[in-house]
């Protein structure tokens, strides 16, 4: 099956969508204060990487990446109402690139994947 | 057809298949890595000469490819390519004249031993005894061998008072160019917006140039930043490039003091969102203080600049006191 990396077309295609979404993850106001001190260059390399991983592109991934990057951030506080805006602006981003609502739902499930590794908790049995 | 590698002392012919990185580890190199899918840029490197392909540079910014620089993840030459090592070596510069341009800056200009091939905008370091400082050029190659520098006398600061009081034919090193914030070619017809504070006008006033040389005739903003009126310098230069039709805007923008016709009296970042709400599709140039560049690069992606349009040149002082934690929380 053609991965929807590969139908949106590819490393091209994620550039735009970083664009997108990075914007939308920055204009809201619960998720923005997170994003205050970082370089937006390297935010937006990681960004793209999850970007080519929820949309089944070659990258490499793995949960225990997820549990470190996002270890200073679960310390602060973060917890699913986080994760779900994020999710949120995820399907907002593919909706805006015309991506229909069966394939958003397919991204939201890989994304859901990672959810207990971000949140640091141990995974859902 | 066989890919070759070589950098500093390695050399060595790629296997069917092997990627530029993995040709360099296996051949002992220390190069940093995550994705390995032209992701996450961490392995990024600069190719001196031979051709990386595109795929290695897919993602990166104008800027960078047209430097060279690259993934070598996604690295499978066909041919020989030379990667960078380590710093490059520094050319000596006699000082032809200091002038005093504004309060507490002044304008250097320095002779090079040999031509320098820079895109302006772009900085040097200075080297002088042990002290290396870096200053952006407000030069261009097109104009001559000599390159200017716009430069902030702090009251404690060694190389910016060396350099104030150095007199005519002084010696000093430098090196570089180095830095990603200058005009690309490639679409003429596209805004540009410059917003910089204090000496950051030199390499805006570069680039303006620049890109005027190059043809461009999408509109240009320039809105230059300071604490106070006085502090704006290169006035009569600036204002004689606006022509009347509206393709030049040039705006200064103080802290404090009074209005008038093209001074705005307010935060720079306040004024600049007024003046420009929205920026989709505008190619951008920010420079100055870290604190200053970052915010304005948020806000001007935030207005719609796509983040690869977004160039910025962060000026660090040396001079300062060690930094003081911030109480601020995230």
């Amino acid at each position: 099956m053609t991965s929807l990396y590969d139908e949106l077309g590819g490393a091209v295609a994620i550039d735009a969508a970083v664009d997108i979404f990075y914007r939308k993850v920055m204009a809201d106001a619960k998720l923005a204060p997170y994003f205050d001190d970082v370089d937006m260059e390297r935010q937006a390399a990681k960004q793209k990487a999850f970007l080519t991983m929820v949309t089944g592109g070659p990258a490499n991934y793995s949960g225990r990446d997820m549990r470190r990057a996002h270890a200073h951030l679960v310390a602060e506080g973060i917890d699913d109402s986080h994760f779900d805006a994020v999710v949120g602006h995820l399907a907002g981003t593919l909706k805006e690139l015309g991506v229909d609502d069966a394939k958003i739902a397919r991204v939201g499930a890989v994304a859901e994947s990672v959810r207990n590794d971000v949140l640091g908790r141990s995974p859902a049995v | 057809m066989t890919g070759r590698i070589r950098r500093g002392s390695l050399d060595l012919v790629l296997e069917p298949g092997e990627t530029a990185l993995e040709g360099l580890l296996r051949g002992g190199a220390a190069v940093p890595s995550s994705c390995r899918a032209g992701a996450c840029q961490a392995c990024m490197l600069r190719a001196v000469s031979g051709d990386p392909g595109p795929a290695a540079q897919q993602g990166l910014a104008p800027a960078l490819r047209e430097q060279g620089w690259f993934l070598p993840c996604m690295s499978r030459p066909t041919g020989e390519l030379v990667i960078q090592e380590g710093p490059p070596p520094a050319i000596g510069a006699s000082i032809a004249d200091v002038t005093e341009v504004g309060p507490a800056i002044v304008r250097v200009r320095l002779e090079p031993d040999e031509d320098l091939s820079y895109r302006p905008g772009q900085y040097v370091q200075l080297i002088q005894g042990e002290h290396v400082r870096a200053y952006s050029l407000a030069s261009s190659p097109a104009e001559g061998r000599a390159l200017e520098l716009h430069v902030r006398v702090h009251r404690l600061g060694r190389m910016s008072r060396w350099l104030a009081a150095a007199a005519p034919g002084t010696r000093v090193g430098l090196r570089g160019p180095a830095g990603a914030c200058f005009y690309t070619e490639g679409r003429p017809d596209q805004p540009l917006l410059l917003v910089g504070t204090g000496t950051g006008l030199a390499p805006l006033r570069a680039i303006v140039r620049d890109a005027r040389r190059r043809g461009h005739t999408g509109p240009i903003a320039l809105v230059h930043g300071a604490r106070d009126t006085a502090g704006f310098y290169l006035v009569d230069e600036l204002q004689g490039m606006v022509d009347g039709t509206g393709n030049f805007r040039y705006v200064r923008c103080a802290m404090s003091g009074e209005t008038s016709e093209d001074v705005e009296i307010g935060d720079l970042g306040a004024v600049t969102q007024r003046l420009f709400p929205s920026l989709k599709g505008w190619r951008v140039f920010l420079c100055g203080s870290p604190d200053r560049v970052n915010a304005l690069k948020k806000q001007c992606f935030l207005r719609g600049a796509g983040l690869k349009d977004i160039s910025a040149d962060a000026f660090l002082t040396a001079e300062m006191p060690p930094p003081v934690r911030s109480a601020r929380g995230p």
